[in-house]
């Protein structure tokens, strides 16, 4: 079913005109007089909405003001409140619900409400759009309605369409649809131009071109028509989308339109409170009611709404906004507690009221912290929490194992908590050190053996002798990544003397036409 | 006649049989009294796979090679095993709890970073490592770790002396082990022993590898020359300790007369039978 407000914003300033009595009759007080509802533009103030008397003398929509003053120099004018309308249509939205399970926003000015299996519960789709025009007739709104299988031909009936239209399942709809003007498919002005340019005016003239009978002529148009839109991959760009969709062929995702309660909680106290400290109190039962409504949506408040209802009918408010957001009862009241000072209590405090009218999302964390952990110690979570808003995110990691022969690449650290990627195959490394050096440091050879191993290295000015050695192994760089002067490394273990296990290599081979004597670097210690 | 004698033999040895199992499992299944009487036996000398493992010990080593970190981790590895074959087989199939490792950013720059390839197999994909940036953020972070009931244990290195690690800050550790039973081993490394509440000192340089059995010039399973110089319930000592096939061995400390049947081996481990090798080498 779709609903359409013809002239949402007239009527929302009809209700601000008399709130009290929930608008003016529409051709009354003031709306007799022609108005128009005008927005500031760099080129003037320019007509959002018109009135029916408006309308009368000549005022359209989208006209500069200036320019309605020469047709009608008595029209009056009102600001117009685009993003007031809009939060007044998500209300009706939501008001809409009455009539069925979930409803969507068709902004700027419609509702559509799903209200398939629904319509029984008002004694048919007739009496439904009935009902929906009279309670909305009440509520002195404008309303278009009308019901169709899907949500194009609802809206297309809705604007277009006869009043009350309903269009059956079993109906045969591009019949229904055929008179209706092009613009019922919710297309853009400039694919409106086009259209009316190639003297598409009606559905039906579309709908015969995009799958009518074949026969020559008709073919060469549909493939006119198909190249034409060919690139426009926006439904509301493309009519032959809207077509499809208006008609079902195509699904058309709404999004519904879902209420966020904003946790509330008070207190109405039995004797009016006329004292500081009976008011500390009573906030601090609120901070942990309010800490447990929150805790259930798993919700963290960013702003805070304390409001005082006196018994001689005042109102105070107290707003707080958090930095971050926040859940705990003790730092609430801490805050609002500064925010009391010299609150006037009058003949005293009857109700009081905490609201987190701005919540954000925040996962569940262990309350009291200290004391648990005093007790039972903390979990890993907590542990890598703490551990990493002390020392930073970069410095607690895990290391993981990754697909590459270069020792220092086959390495990569992630966040400790998250799961390892997985390999393809584990990656086998024989008799690799314990620990690598973060940069491998040069050796300086004293004395080498006639096969170029050395005997004799100094490290960290001290004087190392080789005593047992394995290898060479070869490990050559990684050519599909790097250039091709990078020299290939020929790793060895050796023990010296005293036991020291290293982890050496040779930086290139004699005479590889990459460079000149190589070098030695020693890159990890074994156990 | 005969027959009746066999089976009365018989009779005779399945009823003593039955007592004489329970008796064996009364062994095997020690009380609280002779493990005492046993600990006395054995001069409350250090050895591996005691059960009664401190939760704090200190490990003094040079930064240049991997002698601290490589006994560190065999002790860990010990301790780890040890715990696993006490706790009950239905809890606690396969403990999965993390190691944390913490360095303190200058002894990174001295000693390197662990390697997931170098590093034992069972923990390979259960370390998490902390690179503090001062001695104070490592302390810290062991501190944190030790208060942490998903972790089997925490190693830490910390290079020097720094001011930071005085008595206060060993004693807050061994206190918070010893509460949360979270066992640490700190390797300190190019450190004089100050004073400290470590409930057990070792002092761990390198010693020549064990033989391989094929490549005999090429280095095989690492072995470290550890001293215990303090310790609250064990005597001091010396010893050779290798972690061979996952399991802490000692060694004698120098060239011994190779047992019988161990010959031709090369230097293998020794098995250890008879008196403890720790009074061994103290005679």
């Amino acid at each position: 079913m779709a609903i359409w407000f013809a002239q949402l914003s007239v009527d929302r300033w009809r209700h601000t005109l008399a709130p009290e009595a929930g608008g003016v009759n529409p051709g009354e007080g003031a709306d007799a007089l022609p108005t128009v509802l005008i927005i500031e533009t760099a080129h003037g103030p320019r007509i959002e909405a018109v009135n029916t008397a408006g309308h009368e003398a000549g005022a359209r929509v989208g006209m500069m003001l200036a320019d309605a003053r020469t047709l009608c120099p008595d029209i009056q004018t009102a600001p117009a409140d685009p993003a007031g309308d809009l939060d007044f249509l998500e209300k009706l939205a939501l008001w809409s619900q009455r009539w069925g399970p979930w409803s969507a926003l068709d902004p700027p000015d419609g509702v559509l409400v799903d209200i398939t299996a629904a319509a029984h519960l008002f004694g048919g789709e007739r009496r439904l759009l009935a009902d929906v025009e009279e309670a909305f007739a009440q509520r002195k709104l404008h309303v278009r309605t009308a019901i169709a299988p899907t949500a194009g031909a609802a809206w297309a009936l809705a604007h277009f369409g006869p009043p009350r239209a309903i269009l059956g399942a079993e109906a045969n709809g591009i019949q229904r649809l055929a008179d209706l003007p092009v613009a019922a498919l919710r297309l853009d002005t400039d694919v409106l131009t086009v259209l009316r340019r190639l003297g598409l005016k009606r559905l039906g003239d579309l709908a015969a071109i995009a799958s009518g009978p074949i026969d020559q002529a008709e073919a060469a148009a549909r493939d006119a028509i198909h190249r034409r839109f060919r690139n426009r991959k926006s439904p509301s760009a493309n009519p032959l989308v809207r077509l499809d969709q208006l008609l079902g062929k195509v699904p058309e995702p709404l999004l519904p339109i879902v209420p966020q309660h904003a946790p509330l909680v008070q207190r109405r106290l039995m004797e009016p409170i006329r004292h500081r400290s009976l008011l500390d109190q009573v906030l601090s039962d609120l901070a942990d009611d309010m800490v447990r409504e929150l805790e259930a949506q798993r919700q963290g408040a960013r702003r805070l709404e304390l409001g005082l209802w006196r018994v001689d009918g005042e109102v105070t408010v107290r707003r707080l906004e958090l930095a971050s957001a926040t859940r705990e009862a003790e730092h609430i009241t801490r805050l609002f507690t500064d925010k009391l000072e010299g609150i006037d209590a009058g003949f005293g405090i009857e109700t009081v009221r905490l609201r987190a009218s701005w919540t954000e999302p925040l996962g569940a964390s262990q309350g009291d912290v200290e004391e648990a952990a005093e007790r039972h110690g903390t979990s890993l979570n907590a542990c890598i929490d703490r551990l990493t808003v002390r020392l930073g995110p970069h410095r607690v990691r895990r290391p993981v194992s990754y697909p590459s022969h270069l020792p220092e690449r086959a390495q990569r650290w992630q966040p400790p908590l998250d799961p390892e990627p997985s390999a393809l195959s584990p990656f086998a490394l024989r008799d690799r050190p314990l620990k690598l050096l973060d940069r491998a440091e040069a050796i300086a050879v004293l004395y080498a053996s006639p096969d170029g191993l050395p005997q004799r290295f100094r490290w960290r000015g001290n004087v190392h002798e080789v005593a047992r050695v394995e290898g060479p192994e070869r490990i050559a760089p990684e050519w599909w990544r790097e250039k091709s002067t990078v020299r290939l490394r020929d790793y060895y273990r050796i023990e010296d003397a005293e036991g020291h296990r290293y982890w050496i290599y040779r930086h290139g081979i004699a005479g590889d036409g990459r460079g000149g004597a190589p070098d030695w670097y020693l890159q990890g210690i074994y156990a | 006649m005969s027959d009746t004698q066999t089976s009365s033999g018989a009779n005779a040895l399945q009823s003593l049989s039955v007592p004489f199992q329970s008796k064996v499992t009364a062994s095997t299944r020690l009380s609280a009294d002779d493990i005492a009487a046993l600990g006395k036996t054995r001069e409350g000398r250090w050895q591996p796979g005691l059960t009664d493992q401190p939760l704090h010990s200190e490990i003094f080593a040079s930064a240049s090679d991997g002698s601290g970190a490589g006994l560190a981790l065999a002790l860990a590895r010990d301790a780890i095993r040890v715990a696993g074959e006490n706790s009950d087989p239905l809890t606690d199939a396969h403990d999965r709890r993390q190691v944390l490792w913490v360095q303190d950013t200058r002894s990174i720059q001295r000693s390197g970073r662990p390697y997931t390839h170098g590093l034992p197999a069972e923990l390979r994909d259960r370390l998490i490592h902390v690179e503090a940036k001062a001695p104070e953020d490592a302390l810290f972070a062991l501190e944190e770790g030790l208060r942490c009931r998903d972790l089997v244990c925490v190693i830490g290195e910390i290079i020097g002396n720094p001011r930071a690690l005085d008595f206060t800050a060993s004693r807050r550790l061994s206190l918070t082990a010893e509460k949360h039973e979270v066992p640490l081993w700190l390797i300190r490394l190019d450190a004089a022993p100050e004073l400290s509440s470590a409930r057990m000192r070792w002092q761990a340089s390198c010693a020549p590898s064990l033989r391989p059995l094929w490549n005999l010039n090429a280095p095989g399973t690492p072995a470290w020359k550890a001293e215990l110089f303090r310790a609250r319930s064990h005597a001091p000592g010396e010893w050779i300790l290798s972690n061979d096939d996952g399991r802490l061995h000692t060694r004698k400390r120098y060239k011994a007369p190779v047992a019988a049947n161990t010959q031709g081996l090369g230097d293998l481990v020794r098995p250890t039978v008879g008196r403890s090798l720790a009074a061994y080498a103290r005679a």
